[in-house]
């Protein structure tokens, strides 16, 4: 991932006289900001069938089990989530808002909306942290911890859900950190180079990614969060 | 082009291959073809290692007491095989060596999209073979290269977490090669290279990347939940405490059924550029063909059930995804009829390339319309886990895409490395394999039918005499595979130079000098006319 946006450096060889961002095998900037920003929609299609086989799964053993997995929403703290939610669709508009910026050509704001979706995305792995730590102190990780007193019939079958939880939110949390590594990446060459109308196609993308990232919790939210909850 | 000068003292004039001199040109390289090389090299090795498996298989199986090995030790083999056969050989073999280096000069670009990221996926193909020589070193896997649940992650007492590792790894390589063909296709045609005129390889390698970026993910993601519940036993697959081993089955299948085709569909693009060639016609019906391999693809992703028929599906399951593989039959049919009338009243030469054409022809409808007894549910029941599905799937794998690739490699060998390979050597070799192949493969659909069962070291004396044709036949093939390797490397030294385009052959790749120049074109070619416009050609060379 980092790679395909890293192909967008200044090529080493110019030999048109062409903007010194033009990469060596396009023809011109249009064709090479269509080729990253359909790059990444591509790998973003991947992305979501890797994701949708998670949640493929998940979907057969919630309706294989359907009383365990409702159980299960007593020991989720929805309120924790809810604010997750809300922070991420803060640090969206932020990153939108970047994305804005860099077509407009203004570092300084650049370089803000990036911080702050930093900060929103440091935000939502702090209480993501905090709630796998309350879920530790509640014995609920499997295969460390696991207890379900109050329900022995769902023992397994709750387990699974749980499984299920540190699966999908980890591997959440692990895009949350590529995420973050991105957008470092990106605050520092923002400083070095100047993005504008012509040459934004890194922070593009970039937000692109982010906005998948923050779309899958969308769907994570309530299907681990709120099952249940209304009964 | 870019920094390259003409050396004085090398005969040849400045290409990809000398454009650069060192090891590290080679691994710190983005130009497609160079990854091609390298992939050429990297698959042939795992072709070898995949082969030294099958020969020791061949051999215990040349008697029918398990003599040479015991059941464990052939269980590993038949695994290790299907493992480095499937996933390191047949997935990467025609889209990663002939996609990465034809691809980009057949729609008329200079480099593929993503050059660094095609260099990944080479190194992302190292580090899980890594994986998988780590495992064969450790004492290798028992499973099957399927790692059906529950056995993998709960009873199997061998290497199963470094195989899976290998495969994950190796699925993103496979990935991003898929984006990156499928970008190059939408946004580096050269001007004029319209989706009606791009070649049907290209067609071909399109929808093996469709299939590479939407089916790859969901086996990365099944066999890290194997992984998983291998190391943890929280119960995702295991019956015993509420998991499913059966959706195991659902999901791997999901993308090993289109995997399937992932590992045809390529050698069928290269069959349409040697048929269409060696015929001196256009191909027949164009549309169609290009048609037919999205098709293939997008049909591809949903009979992943027809082979779950005896593991406990829904019996209404069963019957649509029976229907739905009988459909694939369509697009692969439309395939073979247009080949052949393409070569009706065509100027056939029986050059090499043309040789594996016919036997990939001739294989791979065998190899298909065996497929369709199996998708009969009821037939299938008879058949599963017999030699007759091991006999079935390498008509379509051994004698379909190897076969493709072969001809294939022989077809751009000249384009590759300007040299031209000794004829009469070829001819020889491509006769070895065809009959070596069907020497050791028509038997075991016998053996299947008679009702010998698939994956056993030991078998009833009955079957003898056809399992010692097929060791017999084995050991033809493998000469069959041994030969090219030596006369291919032998015509770097002493071939005849090929020239532009020795067969020719019409395709943006052949108006470039041989071997390509690191950036392809001097200048970025303008396309006027349709694909395969040999009816001038054939005009020019009668009068002139």
């Amino acid at each position: 991932m980092a790679d395909q946006a890293a192909d967008l450096n200044p090529g080493t060889l110019v030999e048109h006289e062409h903007s010194p961002f033009l990469r060596h095998h396009f023809e011109d900037m249009g064709q090479q900001f269509e080729s990253s920003t359909l790059g990444m929609w591509v790998f973003l299609l991947t992305e979501i069938m890797f994701f949708g086989g998670m949640f493929g799964a998940y979907t057969v053993y919630r309706s294989m089990y359907p009383d365990a997995f409702a159980s299960t929403s007593r020991h989720m703290i929805p309120w924790l989530g809810a604010t997750n939610t809300a922070v991420l669709i803060c640090s969206s508009l932020t990153m939108a808002l970047a994305v804005r910026s860099a077509h407009l050509g203004s570092r300084k704001l650049v370089r803000w909306m990036l911080v702050l979706t930093m900060i929103f995305g440091l935000a939502f792995i702090g209480v993501k942290f905090t709630e796998y730590y309350l879920h530790w102190k509640d014995h609920l990780v499997p295969w460390l911890n696991f207890q379900y007193p109050e329900h022995p019939e769902f023992f397994y079958n709750a387990q699974i859900l749980f499984c299920f939880y540190f699966f999908m939110t980890g591997f959440h949390a692990l895009h949350m950190f590529v995420g973050l590594g991105l957008l470092s990446w990106l605050l520092i060459k923002n400083e070095t180079t100047l993005f504008g109308p012509q040459y934004y196609s890194p922070v593009e993308i970039t937000g692109l990614y982010w906005h998948f990232v923050d779309i899958v919790w969308i769907f994570l939210f309530p299907l681990l969060y709120l099952i249940g909850a209304h009964g | 082009m870019s920094t390259a000068v003409q050396d004085p003292r090398t005969q040849s004039p400045v290409n990809y291959l000398n454009a650069e001199d060192g090891l590290k040109s080679w691994l710190l390289t983005t130009d497609h073809k160079r990854i091609a090389i390298l992939y050429l090299i990297s698959i042939t090795v795992f072709f070898m290692i995949g082969g030294f498996f099958a020969v020791l298989m061949r051999l215990e199986l040349a008697t029918p007491p398990g003599d040479l090995f015991n059941s464990d030790t052939y269980n590993k083999l038949f695994t290790m095989h299907g493992i480095v056969m499937v996933f390191f050989f047949l997935v990467p073999s025609i889209p990663a060596t002939l996609g990465n280096f034809l691809l980009p000069m057949m729609v008329g670009a200079r480099d593929l999209a993503f050059p660094r990221v095609n260099l990944l996926s080479w190194y992302l193909y190292i580090i899980g073979g890594i994986f998988v020589v780590a495992t064969v070193g450790l004492g290798g896997v028992d499973t099957g290269w399927t790692f059906y649940t529950p056995f993998s992650s709960t009873y199997s007492n061998t290497w199963v977490l470094p195989a899976i590792m290998g495969i994950f790894v190796a699925g993103f390589s496979s990935i991003l090669t898929g984006l990156n063909f499928i970008v190059t296709v939408h946004k580096m045609r050269a001007p004029g290279m319209t989706w009606g005129r791009l070649p049907l390889f290209v067609w071909s390698q399109y929808a093996t990347a469709l299939i590479q970026i939407l089916g790859t993910p969901v086996v990365a993601i099944t066999l890290a939940l194997c992984a998983l519940e291998r190391a943890f036993h929280i119960g995702i697959f295991d019956p015993s405490i509420g998991g499913d081993p059966i959706l195991f089955q659902h999901m791997f299948w999901f993308y090993s059924h289109p995997a399937v085709y992932i590992m045809i569909l390529p050698g069928m693009g290269v069959i349409s550029e040697l048929v269409t060639c060696f015929s001196r016609k256009r191909v027949f019906g164009y549309d169609f063909v290009a048609a037919a391999s999205v098709g293939i693809a997008v049909i591809g992703f949903l009979v992943w059930g027809h082979h779950m028929f005896v593991t406990g599906q829904s019996m209404y399951a069963s019957m649509v995804f029976s229907i739905l593989s009988f459909l694939v039959a369509v697009p692969s049919a439309i395939k073979i009829f247009n080949w052949t009338a393409t070569m009706y009243q065509g100027s056939i030469r029986y050059d090499t390339p043309m040789l594996y054409a016919f036997g990939f022809i001739g294989l791979f409808t065998i190899g298909g319309l065996t497929g369709l007894f199996l998708a009969t549910t009821a037939i299938d029941v008879h058949l599963t886990d017999t030699y007759f599905v091991i006999a079935h799937f390498h008509y379509v794998m051994v004698g379909g895409m190897v076969m493709a690739y072969l001809g294939g490699i022989h077809f751009w060998w000249p384009k590759m490395t300007g040299r031209m390979y000794s004829e009469p050597w070829a001819k020889f070799s491509a006769l070895i394999v065809f009959v070596g192949f069907n020497l050791t493969f028509f038997p075991q659909f016998i053996l299947g039918y008679q009702g010998m069962p698939r994956r056993y070291h030991a078998y009833a004396p009955e079957f003898h005499v056809l399992n010692v044709m097929s060791s017999c036949g084995a050991s033809i093939l493998g000469i069959g595979y041994i030969l090219p390797l030596i006369y291919l490397l032998a015509s770097l030294k002493t071939g005849k130079p090929a020239g532009p385009n020795p067969w020719g052959a019409k395709g943006l790749e052949w108006t470039t000098q041989s071997p390509p120049t690191t950036f392809n074109f001097e200048k970025i070619p303008v396309v006027t006319e349709e694909a395969y416009a040999y009816a001038a050609t054939t005009e020019e060379e009668t009068v002139g």
